[in-house]
Order: structure tokens, then C-alpha cells, then sequence
């Protein structure tokens, strides 16, 4: 049995209430009364789980009020606690103080959804702008997404530092590449770092309530476009939380071929962070030459898939693109390239002493940090954290080929560079597995309907770490929710410690290193 | 050191016509460049502003200043700050939080300006039309030149964009 159910049940006895009609295996829920919320969550702490989501719905369309419901993970176990809250009194216990990613989980549940955690240190708005109307709650069922608020009066109140020769930078949210918007406040003496601030949420565009207005087979649309760098791993995530919920037996070439584009986005995101970062740190050259194989790869793509990023060719039921014998050919040709190319260029990063100067031993995330603050993907394995849902959580063929996880422990650039090198290697070498052993046989079915009353739940590991999506369906199986959790909802607490005591000009490569979603955190 | 210019000399030049009808390609290049030198000085400087999107379209900005498509051969470069700006390339769709930071791009930077807006989410909204959340397209909050379709649109694409808006 699990050891995070057994933890539970110990502290709880009968409170525990199991749901054995709803999720696939791979998770246990349970419902407990609402003033043992918090107490579950620390019995789950003391057996080592992490915090992976948290996240409160609607569920007036069932009868009831709304719910909360956090998701813990250790090892390959998932397990979803929720409680009921009335709509009159919608508080719950907070569980900032026993994790620390709760701290904007609940932030935002409170801002988006009108839930009140109890106890909770800093209640400021987060995604919602002071210019919002206080009471607009556009997760409840009761909120016409279609209307436009009325912009109010309001000021964030922003932390300070004070004291001599203290001062501040805002920077953002257009910021000076081409990248999202998003606003940094630092507080800094000379050129030290004290203290960075982040704000999100300028790319809220409303997603999770979007989901609501689709069906479950076109929802995976939007899915693909949550974070457009990740949109086959998004598309995965909500394909198969959908055939969670219906039993539905996707084809083994299917899965196949979703591992094959999964390794593409991972390679092509991957070589153009470690050419950006080397060209924050003033070596173009990486940048430039790193980038033609990424463009290289995305030609490919096209070519073979008919999509640059390989957007919308996954969806419930299976895939849209298949391989044929010559696509087989191409890939290897270009896996042999690519590594001629990257090993050649890995060998410059690697001499380059003026680089490693600035690479090593800048934005340190250490291991008891990245723990606390439950981090997941390459920051994670990057700071000593062996996660990684290919392994742990793994759909066919990663439980066949198996894959190696590169772990490192030092969590500062270089880690964060290195971790990504490992992986490409490792991308390639699976790539090479999966054209090799290839089954035949259809690559899509028809996708079944999820039923009334059912949930789904799916993780899987992107090129930036690990993808949460858990879908539930209404009283008429419609969406009455879409949760997304992309691994930028946690990792960004982690840039705001890894930053503390390093120079301003700095960050950029700190941020780079980190690399995290605006969209996929905004939603 | 030697490493790295073994490396630049086996790569060669790499930048390609703008696109792969050979006639087309070299006219459109040129008239490129024409555009640019008579109506920009051959100096065309553009400031992007993400207002919204999923970041699929600043991949594909990115990839114009990559070696292939080579932007800069046009005279065309990405600024830092929209005071030195002839041109916003703006992504959407805009949201309700950067409709205001948008609006003040727009106002600092200096006329004459041109705006193009890129993505199907640019143009109309796309997936995530008008919202609590979404304003929409670019053309509800700025008045824009040119709109680039696709989702997301090609580098050649937003090449061929940025072309037409400057030769306008």
C-alpha cells in the first residue's frame, strides 16, 4: 500500500474518506473534514511528500459549495487531499507555513476563487491587479467570463528594504528582449542583490475558465497553447488526463510517437536555452551556432510533422502524425549530426574560462532549498531533487527504454546548463530507441467521452520539469474544471532565493538558467 | 580560441534567401532592403511587446535574428527600449493586466511609428478571444499597420510582414 495513504490514515482514522470511483490508478483521493486540512498536510510532510499543487473548485453545479484539494507527491505516488468548503464561510486551513509553494498557490485560489486560507501571511492579490474589482472571482461558476470589469482604484503595497545606500530597480514587465512580460523589483546595495521581488500575472489570459467553454476533445487546442514552447507536452498531459477518465486505450505506436515529439521539444528547448544562456553571459557564439541546430530541428519538424513546434498532432485518443520510413531515416541522420555538432560545441562551453567565471557558483539554489520550496524539472535535478516523471510516472515506451536522470548538486548556473547537456545526450539516445523500435499499428482511436462526475489526472514531464493537469467533468459531463499546474507555478519562488547575494547584472543569466513559463504560470 | 574559429569557418554563412521560391526570394530580399534603405536610413529598429501570447511567437522572432533568415543583413535589429523604435511587433492577444503597459509602449515611442501585429491571438484574439481576462486583438488597443497570420507565423512569415508594412 502507499506509504503517504498509510501516513494519512494513521492521523486520521475514519476521517479519511476514499474515492475509489473517480482517477485513474495512478492517484489516490481522499476527502477529509476541512478543519483536519491542515493537519493532513503536515502528517504528509513528516513522510517526506512534496507539494505539488494546490487548487479549489466550483463544484455549485453538483449541489455542493466549493473545494480545495492539494496534491502531494513522493516518489511515484500521487495523492489528492480535498475538503469541502461551504459558499458561505469558504475558509480553509493555510498550509503556507508547512510548504512554502502553498504560499501562491493560495494566494491565487483566494484571488481567482474567493476561498479564504486561513492563516495564510501576505493575502495581496496574485494574478489579479489592484485594478480588478475585489469581489470579481471569475474561477466560480456564478462569474460571466464574457463581461469586462470595471478598472478600479488600488495600489500593490510592494515589500521594501531600507537603510543607507539602499535602493531599488523595477524592471518590467516590458522588458528589454524579446521575451514575456513580467515586472522584477529588486532592492540592492552597490550591486548586491538584498532582496527580488516578483510580480506575475500580466499574461493572464483566462485559460483555466476558457477550458469550461470547451469540449473535452477540442479543449486539448487550448492545452497546446497554455506555454507555446511546451505545447506537446501540455497536449500530452491533457490527453491523458482525458483518457484517464474514460478507460480509453490509446495505441502503443501512439505513445511511441508522443515520446519521440516530447524528446524533440525537449532537445529543441534545450539547445536554445544553453546558446541564450552563454549569451547572457556575453559569448554570442554558443547562441549562434546553438541556434542553427535548433532551427535545424525545427525544419525537421515541419518537414516530417507539419508543424514547427509539432502543435496540435497530439490529442486524446492518440496522434495526428505518423512516421514513415524515409521521416525514420531523416531522424537518424540528424541525431548523428547533432551530436557531431553539439559534442564539438560542448567542448568550447566546457574550455572557456572567462564563461565557467561566470557560470559557476552564480544563483545557488542549494538542495535543502529547492526541497523546501518543492521545486520540479531541471531546476530541481539541478539542485540535488532525483525527479523526473519519465521515471517515476512514465508512459510507454519510458518504462521499456528506461531513462537516466542527471542529477547534480552544486544548483547554480553551470547545474542548470549541465543538467540540460545531460539531457539532450540522453533525448538523443532515446530518440535513436524510439525510430528504432517503432511498433506498428494505428496511431489514433476514437476518443470515448468522459462520463458525468469523474476526474482525471496526469503528470508528465516536460523539457522544463513536470506537468500537472486534473480535469474534472460536471453533472453534465462538460468541463466543469481544468487545473493546469506547469512546472513555472513552483519553480519561480525558486529564482527569488537564487538570487539573494548576487550582482545586478547577474540576473539575467540567473533567469535565464531558470528559463520558467509567464504564460504557463499566469494562465 | 582555435576551437572557435575551426568551428565558424566549418559553418560557413548559412543565411539563406528569404524564401525558398527562388525568384520570389531574391525580390522580396531586395525589395527588402530597398525599403528599408530609402524610408529608415537602412537602419529599421524594432521593439517587441509581448501582450499576451503563449511565447510560441517570440520563438519565431527569435528565430528571425538566427543565422538562417539573418534579419540584420536587412538593416532590421531588435532595440532594448521603444525611444529608439520605428516599429512595435506586438503579440497577443492583450490581456486586461498589459493592456496599460501597452498603451505606454505605444505613447513612448516616437512618431512616425508602425505597428505590426503578430500570431492569429494578435490579430483577433485566436483561441482566447475577448474576456474578463483578454482585450483581444493588438487592433483593439493600438492602431495597427499590418497584421501577420499564423499560429505561430514562420520567421519567413513575419519577415514578409514586417516587409510589406515597411514598403506599406
Amino acid at each position: 500500500m502507499s506509504s503517504l495513504v498509510d501516513a494519512l490514515t494513521a492521523l486520521l482514522g475514519t476521517d479519511v474518506q476514499f474515492d475509489t470511483r473517480q482517477y485513474p490508478h495512478s492517484v489516490i483521493s481522499c476527502t477529509v473534514p476541512r478543519d483536519k486540512f491542515g493537519r493532513a498536510a503536515k502528517a504528509l510532510k513528516k513522510a517526506y511528500a512534496l507539494l505539488a499543487a494546490e487548487w479549489a473548485t466550483d463544484e455549485t453545479a453538483f449541489g455542493g459549495g466549493l473545494a480545495v484539494f492539494a496534491c502531494f507527491r513522493w516518489g511515484s505516488e500521487y495523492l489528492i487531499v480535498r475538503s469541502e468548503l461551504p459558499l458561505d464561510d469558504p475558509s480553509f486551513p493555510s498550509l503556507t507555513k508547512k510548504y512554502l509553494p502553498a504560499y501562491r498557490f493560495e494566494r491565487q485560489i483566494h484571488s481567482l476563487m474567493g476561498a479564504v486560507p486561513a492563516g495564510h501571511p501576505d493575502l495581496r492579490p496574485w494574478i489579479k491587479f489592484e485594478d480588478w474589482p475585489q469581489n470579481a472571482f471569475p474561477l466560480r461558476k456564478s462569474f460571466d467570463a464574457r463581461q469586462s470589469l470595471p478598472r478600479m482604484k488600488g495600489d500593490y503595497q510592494w515589500s521594501k528594504a531600507e537603510g543607507e545606500g539602499v535602493y531599488e530597480i523595477p524592471v518590467g514587465p516590458v522588458h528589454a528582449g524579446i521575451i514575456e512580460p513580467g515586472h522584477f523589483r529588486f532592492q540592492a546595495v552597490g550591486e548586491m542583490v538584498l532582496n527580488l521581488e516578483e510580480r506575475l500575472g500580466y499574461v493572464h489570459k483566462g485559460i483555466e475558465k476558457k477550458f469550461e467553454t470547451f469540449s473535452f476533445l477540442d479543449g486539448v487546442k487550448l492545452a497546446g497553447r497554455v506555454s507555446g514552447d511546451t505545447t506537446v507536452a501540455h497536449s500530452i498531459a491533457y490527453s491523458i488526463a482525458v483518457e484517464s477518465m474514460t478507460g480509453c486505450l490509446v495505441p502503443e505506436r501512439a505513445h511511441w510517437l508522443r515520446a519521440l515529439f516530447l524528446e524533440r521539444e525537449r532537445i529543441a528547448n534545450h539547445l536554445g536555452d544553453i546558446g541564450a544562456i552563454c549569451n547572457d553571459a556575453a559569448f554570442a557564439f554558443m547562441l549562434y551556432q546553438l541556434s542553427r541546430l535548433r532551427e535545424l530541428m525545427l525544419r525537421t519538424n515541419y518537414k516530417l510533422f507539419g508543424h514547427r513546434f509539432i502543435m496540435d498532432r497530439v490529442v486524446p485518443g492518440g496522434v495526428t502524425a505518423d512516421l514513415s520510413g524515409d521521416g525514420k531515416k531523416d531522424i537518424v541522420e540528424e541525431m548523428d549530426m547533432i551530436t557531431r555538432e553539439f559534442e564539438r560545441l560542448i567542448v568550447i562551453y566546457d574550455q572557456n574560462p572567462s564563461l565557467e567565471d561566470r557560470v559557476r557558483d552564480t544563483g545557488l539554489l542549494s538542495p535543502e532549498k529547492a526541497r523546501e520550496l518543492c521545486c520540479v524539472g531541471i531546476v530541481a535535478r539541478a539542485s540535488g531533487m532525483n525527479l523526473d516523471c519519465r521515471l517515476q510516472n512514465p508512459f510507454p515506451p519510458y518504462d521499456r527504454l528506461g531513462v537516466n536522470v542527471p542529477v547534480l548538486i552544486s544548483g547554480d548556473v553551470h547545474a542548470r546548463v549541465w543538467v540540460r547537456v545531460e539531457e539532450i545526450r540522453e533525448s538523443i539516445r532515446l530518440i535513436r530507441a524510439i525510430v528504432q523500435g517503432l511498433p506498428h499499428g494505428p496511431i489514433n482511436v476514437d476518443a470515448v467521452l468522459p462520463p458525468s462526475d469523474t476526474a482525471g489526472f496526469a503528470a508528465v514531464e516536460g523539457w522544463r520539469g513536470e506537468i500537472i493537469y486534473w480535469i474534472q467533468a460536471g453533472p453534465g459531463a462538460e468541463i466543469n474544471r481544468c487545473m493546469v499546474r506547469d512546472p513555472s507555478s513552483v519553480n519561480w519562488i525558486g529564482l527569488e532565493q537564487a538570487i539573494q547575494g548576487n550582482i545586478v547584472p547577474d540576473f539575467p543569466l540567473c533567469n535565464k538558467s531558470f528559463n520558467q513559463s509567464y504564460s504557463g504560470h499566469d494562465l | 580560441m582555435i576551437r572557435i574559429l575551426c568551428q565558424i569557418f566549418r559553418t560557413g554563412i548559412i543565411t539563406e534567401p528569404l524564401s525558398h521560391t527562388e525568384n520570389e526570394v531574391i525580390e522580396t530580399g531586395t525589395k527588402q532592403e530597398e525599403a528599408v534603405g530609402k524610408y529608415f536610413s537602412r537602419s529599421l529598429t524594432i521593439r517587441q511587446v509581448d501582450s499576451g501570447s503563449c511565447n510560441g511567437c517570440e520563438l519565431e522572432i527569435h528565430a528571425v535574428n538566427n543565422s538562417f533568415y539573418n534579419c540584420e543583413k536587412y538593416g532590421i535589429h531588435f532595440t532594448a527600449s521603444p525611444r529608439f523604435a520605428d516599429m512595435l511587433l506586438v503579440t497577443g492577444p492583450v490581456t486586461r493586466n498589459m493592456e496599460i503597459a501597452l498603451k505606454r509602449t505605444y505613447n513612448a515611442t516616437p512618431s512616425p511609428k508602425l505597428v505590426v501585429a503578430v500570431g492569429d491571438c494578435g490579430c483577433n484574439g485566436g483561441i482566447f478571444g475577448e474576456s474578463y481576462a483578454s482585450v483581444g486583438g493588438v487592433g483593439k488597443v493600438i492602431p495597427v499597420d499590418v497584421y501577420i497570420r499564423g499560429c505561430p507565423p514562420t520567421p519567413a512569415d513575419i519577415l514578409n510582414g514586417i516587409l510589406k508594412a515597411v514598403s506599406g
